[in-house]
C-alpha cells in the first residue's frame, strides 16, 4: 500500500492537469473501431499522453460491497477493492511499442505484472511480441478490464479453470488480416506454464491457479517444456466475433538432474468465445467456454479431477440511452449471466455414479453508465455448489454493489 | 428523470432492508449432521470450530501428506460428518494361518495406502496377504456420548455365554491400548487390556486412538503420538518424506478429539408420525432391540455438557458373530472375522445427504437399502431376520420409516 500512494497521486496530479490544461495532456479514448477485436484490447483502452512525451499513461480501478450468505450463515456487509491497476505504453519508435500492465491487488497486498512485452510490427500479418504476455486462452484472460463488464464477480470458468489473469514470460507472434467487412487474426505464443500445485494443492481439487502462486514462474520453466499458446479469431464488422483457442504443456517436474522420475504429464486447455451485438435492440452478448485435460496419475484420489468444463454466458440489453443527470450518452443496462463450472467430470469406478463437484450460478445486475469508461453496477448473485458425491447442493446467494472506471 | 432516481433510491432501500430475505435460509437443525452438543461454553464452542477446520483441513506434500495415503483430509471421507462412500473405502490386509495373526507390519500392513504424493509410488497389496477388510467410513456424530459411558454400562448388555437364552450373545472386545492411552475412572481393565468401543470392529478405546490411527494410516500424517512416518515398504527405499515429525502438534490432535467429543448426536425427524411410531415397537418387538440397544446414560465427564446424558444410538457396542455372509477373516483386538460391534442407527435417515443421494450401508457399503441389510443379518441375528421376513411388507415398510427418522 505505502508504495501504492506517489503512484496514486501522481496519477491525480495528471487528471488534474489533463482537466485543466487540456492542450498539454490528452485523453486519447479507447477506440471503439468495430474491427477491433478480443487480442487488441490491451492497446485498446483509454490512455493519456502528455505533449511530445512519447508515454502514455492509464489504468482502471475496482471497487465494491458485497454482502453473502451460505445456508443460512453470513459474514455481513464488507467492501473490497479487488484491484487497482495501472498501464504504461510507449512508442519507442514507429512500428515499436511497450505496454505494461501492473495490477494491485487486494489493497496492494499483491503486485503482480500482468503484461509487460514488446511488439514490433514486421507487417500487419506478422508482428513480435516477447516479454510477459498473457496468453490468449478464451477472451477474458486477455480482455478482462473491470469497467468493461457490467459484473462486480470474474466468471468462474474464468478465473478457477483458466486463472486469469494468467500471464507467463515467453515469446511469440500475432497477427491480423482484413478483408471487406472481416478481419481474421491469429496469435501463437511459447511461453512458461503449470506446475505440479494444480494438483497437489489445499482446494482438493485439479486447481490451475494454483500454479499463480509461484512467482519463480517469471524466472524459469519449471520442467523446461514451454506452454503453447495459440489463438485465432474472425470478426464480422457487423455480426461479431468468434475465437478458438488452445494452450498445452506438461505440468509435472518428469526430470531431475537428467534422470528421468516420472512420465510427461500434459494439461490442455481447449477454448472457444463469441460475442456480439444484435441489431436494432443492441443486445450484447457475451460469452466463453473452456475444457481442460489434466493427465492426473491414476494412483491420486477421485477430488483431483483429469477432465474440467465450463463457462459463461454474459446478455447485456441497454435499456436508456441519454442524458442521465446531466451526463449525455449515458445508458442504463439490464444484465444477466449465467455459469457453469464442473471441476471433475467423470464417474466413480465403485459405483458408476456421476462425480459431481461442479457450480451453477446466475447473475442479475443493472448496471448504469454514466460514460463508456466508467460503470457503477449492481448485482445479485445465486449459486448452486455440489459437492464430489452430488449431495444437496450448497447455496450462496450475494447482492453487491460497486464501481470501476479507467483513470 | 426525477422519477428513475426516486425508484431507484426506494428500489436500494428496499434491496438493502431485504437483504436477509434475499439470502438462502439455513437447512433445518435435524437436516444436518453439524453442529454442537448443547451446553458448551462459549469457550468450548471457539475450540469446537478450530478443530473443525482441522477436521477439513486439506493436507499436502509440504505439510507432510503421506508419501502414501488413502485420503488428503479427514471431511473427505467422513462427507459432512455423515456416512462415507465407497470410492474412499479402506483396505486392511494380514496374513492368517490357523491361529497365526502376521498383520505384515514390515510389509506395509496392515493398511493399503493406494494414494502417493507426486513422484511417489504407492502401495499394493503384498502377496502374503491372505485376509482383507474392506470399510467405509461411519458417521462421527455424537461420539462424545459414546466415549463418556462407563465400561460398567456397556458390560450390562453383555453376555458372551447366552445365559438368558435369547440367542444374543454380544461381548466387549477387550484389547491392548495404546502408549498414550491413560485410564480413567469409566475404564474397567481386565488382564491388562481395555474395552475397545471405536472403529467397526471396536478395537479404539479412546477417540484419540482412532485419530491418531487415522492421521496416520489414513492421511500420512506423523503426531507426537506416533512419530513415525510411513513409507512405501516395496520400493526398498526405507525413507518417508523429508517433512520434519511430528508433522502436526499435540495441539493439534487434541483439537481433532475435541471436535468428535463435542459434535452433537444427530437430531430425529418425524418422531410423532404414526408409522414411525409404529416401527420403532415392531423394531423391539422382533428383537431388533437385542443388539440396537436404544438408549444409555453417559457418567460424569470432564466437559460438563457430557455428563449424565441420556442418548439414543440403538447400540450396545459389543461385537456379535453376524454370520458368514459378513465374515470377512480379518482379526482385530479380539474381535474374529465374522464378529462386528453393532454400529449405532443414529443419523441413517441422512445418510444419503452424505453419500451421494443413495445410501451404501454395512462396514463396506454393500447393501443399498434397509432390506438388503436385514438379509445380511447372520449369526446370532439370524432369528430377528426370520422374524423380520415373517412381517408383511406394511409393517417392514414402517420399520424403514423408523429407521429413515433416526
Ligand atoms: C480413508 C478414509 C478415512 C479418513 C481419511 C479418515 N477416516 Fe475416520 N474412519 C474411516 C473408517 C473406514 C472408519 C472405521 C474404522 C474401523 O473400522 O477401524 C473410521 C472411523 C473413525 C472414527 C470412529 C467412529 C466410530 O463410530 O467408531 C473416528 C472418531 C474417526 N474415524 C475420525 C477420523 C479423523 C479425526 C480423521 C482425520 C484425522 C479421519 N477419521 C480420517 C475412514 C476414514
Ligand atoms: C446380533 C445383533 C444384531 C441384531 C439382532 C440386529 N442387528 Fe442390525 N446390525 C448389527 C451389526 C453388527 C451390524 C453391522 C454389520 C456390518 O457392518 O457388517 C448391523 C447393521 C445394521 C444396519 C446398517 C447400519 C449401517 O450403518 O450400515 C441396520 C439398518 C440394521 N442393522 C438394522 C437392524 C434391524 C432392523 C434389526 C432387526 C431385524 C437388526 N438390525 C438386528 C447387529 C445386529
Amino acid at each position: 500500500m505505502k508504495n501504492l500512494l506517489p503512484i496514486i497521486l501522481f496519477l491525480l496530479c495528471l487528471q488534474t492537469i489533463a482537466q485543466t490544461d487540456s492542450s498539454f495532456i490528452k485523453r486519447t479514448p479507447a477506440d471503439t473501431n468495430k474491427l477491433k477485436m478480443n487480442m487488441d484490447a490491451v492497446y485498446n483502452r483509454p490512455f493519456l499522453t502528455m505533449g511530445k512525451f512519447p508515454v502514455a499513461i492509464g489504468g482502471y480501478v475496482e471497487a465494491n460491497s458485497s454482502y453473502f450468505g451460505t445456508d443460512g450463515v453470513t459474514e455481513g456487509l464488507s467492501f473490497q477493492m479487488p484491484r487497482l491497476t495501472l498501464f504504461i505504453s510507449s512508442s519507442i519508435k514507429k512500428r515499436i511499442k511497450f505496454l505494461s500492465e501492473i495490477e494491485f491487488e487486494e489493497g496492494g497486498k499483491e503486485i503482480a505484472i500482468e503484461f509487460a512485452s514488446m511488439d514490433i510490427e514486421l507487417h500487419p500479418l506478422l508482428n513480435l511480441r516477447g516479454g510477459v504476455i498473457m496468453n490468449p486462452i478464451g477472451a477474458f484472460n486477455q480482455n478482462h478490464d473491470g469497467p468493461k463488464w457490467e459484473f462486480i464477480n470474474r466468471p468462474f470458468s474464468a478465473t478457477t479453470i483458466i486463472p486469469s489473469t494468467w500471464s507467463n514470460v515467453g515469446f511469440g507472434l500475432f497477427g491480423k488480416y482484413a478483408m471487406n467487412n472481416f478481419v481474421w487474426a491469429y496469435e501463437a505464443y511459447l511461453t512458461n506454464g503449470f506446475d505440479d500445485k494444480i494438483i497437489s494443492n489445499p482446494e482438493n481439487r485439479t486447481w490451475l491457479p494454483a500454479s499463480k502462486e509461484n512467482p519463480e514462474r517469471f524466472e524459469e520453466s519449471f520442467n523446461g517444456v514451454p506452454l503453447v499458446t495459440t489463438k485465432t479469431a474472425i470478426r464480422h464488422r457487423k455480426i461479431g466475433e468468434v475465437g478458438v483457442s488452445w494452450m498445452g504443456g506438461v505440468y509435472n517436474q518428469f526430470r531431475v538432474d537428467g534422470i528421468m522420475v516420472d512420465k510427461q504429464r500434459r494439461i490442455d486447455l481447449f477454448a472457444i468465445d463469441l460475442n456480439t451485438t444484435l441489431p436494432k435492440i443492441n443486445t450484447y452478448i457475451t460469452g466463453e467456454w473452456v475444457w481442460a485435460m489434466v493427465e492426473v496419475p491414476d494412483n491420486y484420489t477421485k477430488e483431483y479431477g483429469n477432465k474440467l468444463r465450463g463457462g459463461f454466458l454474459d446478455v447485456v440489453q441497454p435499456i436508456l440511452k441519454r442524458k442521465i443527470l446531466g451526463w449525455e450518452n449515458s445508458t442504463l443496462n439490464l444484465a444477466f449471466r449465467t455459469e457453469y463450472v464442473d471441476y471433475n467430470v467423470g464417474t466413480f469406478s465403485e459405483t458408476e455414479t456421476n462425480i459431481a463437484d461442479h457450480i451453477f450460478a446466475v447473475v442479475p445486475g443493472i448496471s448504469f453508465r454514466p460514460s463508456a469508461l466508467t460503470v457503477i453496477r449492481f448485482n445479485y448473485r445465486y449459486h448452486w455448489q455440489t459437492d464430489l458425491l452430488g449431495n444437496p447442493a450448497a447455496r450462496t446467494a450475494g447482492i453487491q454493489f460497486g464501481f470501476s472506471t479507467y483513470f | 428523470m426525477k422519477k428513475i432516481i426516486l425508484s431507484i433510491i426506494i428500489g436500494s432501500f428496499f434491496i438493502i432492508t431485504s437483504c436477509q430475505k434475499l439470502m438462502p435460509p439455513a437447512p433445518k437443525d435435524e437436516d444436518v449432521l453439524a453442529g454442537t452438543i448443547p451446553g458448551l461454553t462459549a469457550e468450548q464452542e471457539k475450540e469446537h470450530l478450530v478443530g473443525d477446520a482441522s477436521f477439513g483441513k486439506i493436507f499436502t506434500k509440504e505439510e507432510g501428506l503421506g508419501p502414501i495415503f488413502v485420503q488428503t483430509s479427514c471431511s473427505n471421507c467422513h462427507i459432512g460428518n455423515g456416512k462415507g462412500h465407497p470410492s474412499t473405502q479402506l483396505t486392511r490386509f494380514a496374513n492368517v494361518n490357523g491361529s497365526v495373526i502376521d498383520y505384515l507390519l514390515n510389509k506395509g500392513g496392515p493398511q493399503l495406502q493406494q494414494h502417493a504424493i507426486l513422484g511417489y509410488l504407492p502401495e499394493t497389496l503384498p502377496t502374503e496377504a491372505n485376509v482383507f477388510s474392506k470399510r467405509i467410513a461411519p458417521a462421527v456424530m455424537g461420539l462424545g456420548y459414546i466415549a463418556a459411558l462407563d465400561d460398567q454400562s456397556i458390560l450390562n448388555n453383555a453376555d458372551p455365554n447366552d445365559i438368558n437364552g435369547d440367542g444374543i450373545s454380544g461381548r466387549p472386545n477387550y484389547v491392548t491400548p495404546t502408549s498414550f492411552f491413560s485410564p480413567q475412572s469409566i475404564h474397567i481393565p481386565f488382564n491388562g487390556q481395555y474395552i475397545g468401543r471405536f472403529g467397526k470392529k471396536a478395537e479404539k478405546v479412546t477417540i484419540q486412538d482412532q485419530v491418531v490411527f487415522a492421521l496416520k494410516q489414513d492421511i500420512g500424517i506423523t503426531s507426537d503420538f506416533d512419530t513415525q512416518d510411513l513409507f512405501n515398504y516395496q520400493l526398498g527405499v526405507y525413507t518417508g518424506d523429508d517433512i520434519a515429525d511430528p508433522e502436526v502438534s499435540s495441539g493439534f490432535v487434541h483439537g481433532l478429539v475435541f471436535y468428535m467429543r463435542t459434535l452433537k448426536a444427530p437430531t430425529r425427524r418425524n418422531k410423532d408420525n404414526a408409522d414411525v411410531i409404529a416401527g420403532e415397537k415392531l423394531f423391539a418387538q422382533i428383537g431388533c432391540t437385542s443388539c440396537h440397544t436404544p438408549s444409555f446414560t453417559t457418567a460424569q465427564s470432564d466437559i460438563s455438557a457430557l455428563s449424565n446424558q441420556i442418548f439414543y444410538p440403538y447400540s450396545d457396542f459389543l461385537l456379535h458373530d453376524m454370520g458368514e455372509l459378513l465374515d470377512d477373516s480379518f482379526p482385530e483386538g479380539s474381535a474374529n472375522g465374522f464378529e462386528w460391534r453393532t454400529p449405532p442407527l443414529w443419523g441413517l435417515g441422512l445418510a444419503k445427504d452424505s453419500q451421494g443421494g443413495q445410501m451404501f450401508l454395512l462396514h463396506d457399503g454393500r447393501a443399498k437399502t434397509f432390506e438388503q441389510v436385514i438379509t445380511f443379518h447372520g449369526g446370532e441375528a439370524a432369528s430377528r431376520r426370520t422374524a423380520f421376513n415373517a412381517l408383511s411388507q406394511g409393517e417392514k415398510d414402517q420399520i424403514f420409516k423408523f429407521l429413515e427418522s433416526l
